[in-house]
């Protein structure tokens, strides 16, 4: 094997090499530049030394394999990699960001600041799961957060692509990971279900929380697995100004059986940007932890844990989050009985899916707009509950539905707008009837299904 | 450069025309047929004319078990197998006998093995069903990569230089990454008779530059492939197998 001195201003493929960012335990990043390429790049070369841990090469192999074929904003762009016959290396972005890492000593961080980075985490994690990869390895130092406050997940080595070999389960015996995050399942061997980066993520939130670790940096198994039966302090003892809503949303991720954790990463992220409806359950009042009985069962006689569908894509599929733009008043009572149907349809083929039920209360740009309406009446709010009452008649559990009133100009782009903040991954919306009015302004359902980022149903009452 | 790879072909000309369609559309560049062009199929004329055709213009053909029990006679088939092995040999002219009996066992270009069979004795036939099986074919050869059928569903086995041995199942139109400090051996799904449940024909499409390879899937004429059969007089449960894929 031919190595070449990565010295600045030596030139490998192309690439002429700067200085060394970072160097860490597997791998040290320099910054590189190339006459085709004008954007900031890095290379990564992975670090060989006599006794070499074969982690560093295994990781480097599924990084070179997975990172070519991931896109989007919430990962750093793939521009050239090289194996092992030469100086082997993978070139890519450098994003614009500083990392997570640097949030850590401004800890415990204010709630707001805490529930905006998790929703950006999430947001890249759903990204990435629908990529159909689990990260496995996520932690504050492989978090980069953009100016705008989007994250960007980095360090592909310990990851798992649902269509390529995984050459890391195989290879060794004891998991791979960082301790303080790691999810139980993932200590005893299981490296295909993304639910285990939404426990990663649960351990990063606790510590942004309460400034301390959830789980001791104990790398030993016997002491990894502890986690599997020991909780942690609830994040409202170590803080007590921790608002209930975001205990609840901490320790829900940090659920030993993963069913138990969100169903996906966007529900996750759903939750962090809509705190007042956050479903509260005994788990948000908690301030001490689970007893020496609870703590001596699931040691000694656990649960089983249900089984899971495979891989990252089977488990998106099954916890789609459904929107239902609904119109008030109704346009019909029939079109209000077929959106109803429409939605009962899809609640009961798809047990983890949520429903936002949404409206849109128009603005005007011609009148200095109230919240009142002419009885003084807040709109607002009597939009509110005229949504739970369209919603009342399907049964569902209250931690399945949600319910929000946009304020807008145009009802499209209202809808619009939210089905991409939110990852929607299904719109349903009525059609209205054939009316000089639809005429006039067009068809809301046409607009949105035309620009739509996901599915859109369009349903009408039968004449 | 691009190299189509079929292999367990078995007389099934609606599922071999379809697969060759499908690789000239992708740019293969070379053919190499990994044995079992007959048996088990309704047009087993046809599809070595075929391969004859394609090995004049520089294909590489592998001898499968079944191109061997034409001349070597039916010792070790199922009473189905041996059923189709002697009505293909009936309908067979002397000069397809001949080239399937002539076909050699191995063939090594570049950092490549092509057999049908396990690499550690070509001729006995063993089936490569797991990771003991594929060490033991790999352990014959010195080739980086071996490419096999007889299985009639993919594998993929990866061989890391710690001896450490990965199993995969490749799933279908994916390319798979050949990383080049590991040994791989590729147990191709089969373009006539595919077990996998998965009907489509199959057939493997190695891109060297890459390295990659993937395992193709091509839906065809299934119901044709059944009638011919029936034509021929098969046994019944060779046609209907074809649409289930097992």
């Amino acid at each position: 094997m031919v190595r070449r001195r990565l010295t600045p201003g030596a030139v490998i493929d192309g690439f002429t090499l700067g200085e060394v960012v970072h160097k860490g335990g597997m791998a040290m990043l320099l910054s590189v530049t190339h006459p085709d390429h004008d954007l900031p790049m890095l290379m990564k070369v992975p670090l060989l030394f006599e006794g070499e841990d074969p982690a560093a090469i295994v990781g480097f192999e599924m990084e070179q394999m997975i990172l070519p074929r991931l896109k989007g904003p919430h990962v750093p762009r793939f521009i050239a990699t090289a194996g092992f016959d030469a100086q082997p290396y993978i070139v890519m972005e450098q994003v614009d960001g500083v990392s997570a890492d640097t949030l850590l000593p401004r800890c415990p961080l204010p709630v707001e600041e805490i529930a905006a980075f998790g929703a950006a985490v999430a947001t890249a994690l759903a990204d990435l799961h629908a990529q159909q990869v689990v990260h496995l390895d996520i932690k504050p130092a492989n978090i980069l957060l953009r100016p705008d406050g989007s994250a960007v997940l980095i360090d592909f080595g310990l990851s798992r692509h649902d269509r390529l070999p995984d050459l890391m389960q195989e290879e060794f015996r004891l998991p791979y990971g960082s301790a303080p995050y790691m999810a139980p399942e993932q200590v005893l061997g299981e490296r295909g279900d993304p639910h285990s980066d939404l426990f990663a993520l649960g351990a990063v939130l606790y510590q942004l929380t309460t400034g301390v670790w959830a789980f001791d940096n104990e790398q030993r198994l016997p002491a990894m697995k502890r986690r599997l039966w020991r909780d942690p302090e609830p994040p409202r003892r170590r803080r007590p100004d921790c608002p209930p809503w975001l205990q609840e949303v901490i320790l829900r991720c940090l659920e030993v059986d993963p069913a138990r954790r969100h169903p996906t990463a966007a529900q996750l992220a759903f939750d962090l940007r809509h705190p007042d409806q956050v479903m509260l359950t005994p788990r948000a009042q908690k301030l001490a932890r689970d007893g020496l009985a609870a703590v001596l069962k699931r040691r000694f006689n656990p649960d089983p844990m249900a089984p899971r569908p495979a891989g990252a894509s089977a488990q998106l599929a099954a916890a789609p989050i459904i929107a239902v733009a609904i119109e008030l008043p109704a346009a019909s009572g029939a079109l209000d009985e077929a959106m109803r149907r429409a939605v009962e349809r899809i609640m009961a083929t798809v047990p983890e899916a949520r429903v936002a039920c949404l409206n849109v209360l128009r603005t005007s740009l011609l009148s200095i707009d109230t919240t009142l309406d002419a009885a003084g009446e807040n709109r607002h709010v009597q939009r509110l509950v005229e949504l739970r009452h369209w919603a009342a008649p399907l049964r569902l559990e209250e931690e399945r539905l949600t319910f929000h009133v946009l304020e807008a100009l145009s009802p499209a782009a209202a809808i619009l707008e939210y089905a991409e903040a939110n990852r929607v991954d299904h719109l349903i919306l009525g059609a209205r009837p054939h009316s000089m009015q639809r005429r006039l302004l067009g068809s809301v359902s046409g607009e949105v299904a035309a620009w739509a980022p996901c599915s859109v149903t369009v349903v009408r009452a039968k004449a | 450069m691009r190299i189509a790879l079929f292999t367990d072909i078995h007389g099934n000309r609606q599922a071999l025309a379809a697969c060759l369609e499908h690789a000239a559309r992708q740019g293969a560049e070379r053919h190499v047929f990994l044995g079992d062009i007959v048996g088990y199929g309704g047009d087993p004329a046809w599809c070595v004319a075929q391969v004859m055709r394609e090995v004049a213009a520089g294909a590489v053909a592998l001898q499968g078990n079944h191109d061997a029990a034409i001349a070597a006679g039916i010792a070790g088939l199922n009473g189905v197998a041996a059923a189709a092995i002697e009505w293909t040999r009936s309908i067979l002219s002397p000069a397809a006998r001949t080239f399937l009996a002539e076909l050699p066992l191995l063939h090594e270009e570049e950092d490549r093995l092509y057999v049908h069979a396990d690499a550690s004795n070509p001729g006995a036939w063993r089936y490569v069903m797991d990771a003991e099986d594929a060490r033991r074919s790999m352990d014959a050869t010195s080739a980086r990569i071996t490419l096999c059928g007889h299985v009639h569903s993919p594998r993929l086995y990866g061989l890391s230089d710690t001896a450490k041995l990965t199993v995969f199942r490749p799933p279908a139109n994916e390319p798979i990454p050949l990383l080049a400090r590991r040994r791989w051996l590729a147990v191709l799904g089969a373009v006539g008779q595919p077990r996998d449940g998965d009907p489509a024909a199959c057939y493997g499409l190695l891109d060297t530059t890459e390295p990659s390879l993937t395992w193709v899937r091509v839906p065809y004429d299934v119901a044709g492939a059944a009638c011919a059969i029936r034509a021929a007089g098969l046994p019944e449960q060779l046609a209907t197998r074809l649409a289930l894929g097992r």
